[in-house]
């Protein structure tokens, strides 16, 4: 640890660094994600065309990184309301941090299927 | 200091009287944080406090907002291969959608914009650089809930 940081490291540093990539990506995402959208009111064809690279393969391993980093957000923003909020939350913030990640790998787990499948039909034949 | 209480009467441990009573009040002492007229005005408001406490609750109601998102567009009824044009004007023909869609771009467009505001303000040094990115920001912001309020109240099914 360098002298004179204000970081301490371990759970609640982690998850705050975590917290803010994610938050950071997802809004890029959705300033993206308004603008493509926008291309109905362009032509049904233009929204189309732009939909059809959505379900490209490796955008579909980047909509599984999208899904990963809104679940971790959301998981872990509910922690940091609880962690505000709750008169126990400072002393449970590990436990709730490590609850947070556990939902997340079985999230994560069940969305292998939903969002990669027609990826991996598309790639391997169904 | 061993205690701050006080004797509700007033009455000294000597005399043994009541020092004070309804014809001789004892003096009002005023709290030392009390503002008054010549206290300075505060030169910031809350703002602050209600961003911090926007985050929060805009937060709770997209956690529900986008979550549902996801399940509908990635998840349900054959995940992403299925959403196209027609599927955007099957579901925007209901106000429950166009409604969720709506509270949905607005409170994530800020949440966000509130996010990278931060963001900026703790890593960006030099006074110019914090006012340059965030005029980027807010521009940005602005236009794209602006756009998206606008693709959502003027869609047009049959545009072709």
């Amino acid at each position: 640890m360098p002298a004179g940081t204000l970081y301490r490291g371990r759970e609640g540093m982690w998850s705050w660094v975590a917290h803010r990539v994610t938050g950071v990506l997802i809004f890029f995402f959705l300033f993206v994600h308004v603008l493509d959208t926008a291309l109905v009111r362009v032509s049904p064809e233009a929204y189309d065309k732009v939909v059809a690279t959505y379900k490209t393969p490796i955008v579909a391993v980047l909509e599984y990184g999208l899904v990963a980093a809104i679940l971790f957000h959301a998981l872990n923003g509910l922690r940091v309301i609880a962690v505000d909020f709750w008169s126990k939350g400072p002393r449970y913030q590990k436990q709730m941090l490590w609850t947070v990640v556990g939902v997340w790998v079985v999230l994560m787990l069940g969305a292998i299927y939903p969002v990669l499948g027609h990826a991996a039909r598309e790639l391997f034949g169904s | 200091m061993s205690t701050t209480e006080t004797t509700a009467s007033g009455i000294g441990p000597v005399e043994g009287a009541a020092l004070y009573d309804v014809d001789n009040p004892a003096p009002v002492i005023e709290a030392p944080r009390q503002r008054t007229k010549k206290t300075p005005k505060p030169t910031r408001g809350n703002f602050e406090m209600y961003g911090w406490l926007f985050m929060r609750l805009s937060g709770i109601v997209l956690v529900v907002l986008v979550i549902g998102h996801l399940l509908i567009q990635l998840v349900l009824d054959g995940g992403v291969s299925k959403i196209g044009f027609a599927f955007v004007a099957g579901r925007w023909a209901s106000p429950w959608w166009q409604v969720w869609d709506l509270a949905m771009l607005w409170l994530a467009m800020l949440h966000g914009a509130n996010g990278l505001r931060t963001v900026i303000n703790d890593y960006a040094e030099r006074a110019n650089t914090r006012l340059w990115l965030k005029g980027l920001l807010y521009t940005a912001t602005v236009f794209t809930i602006l756009l998206g309020t606008l693709v959502i109240f003027t869609f047009d099914p049959n545009i072709r």
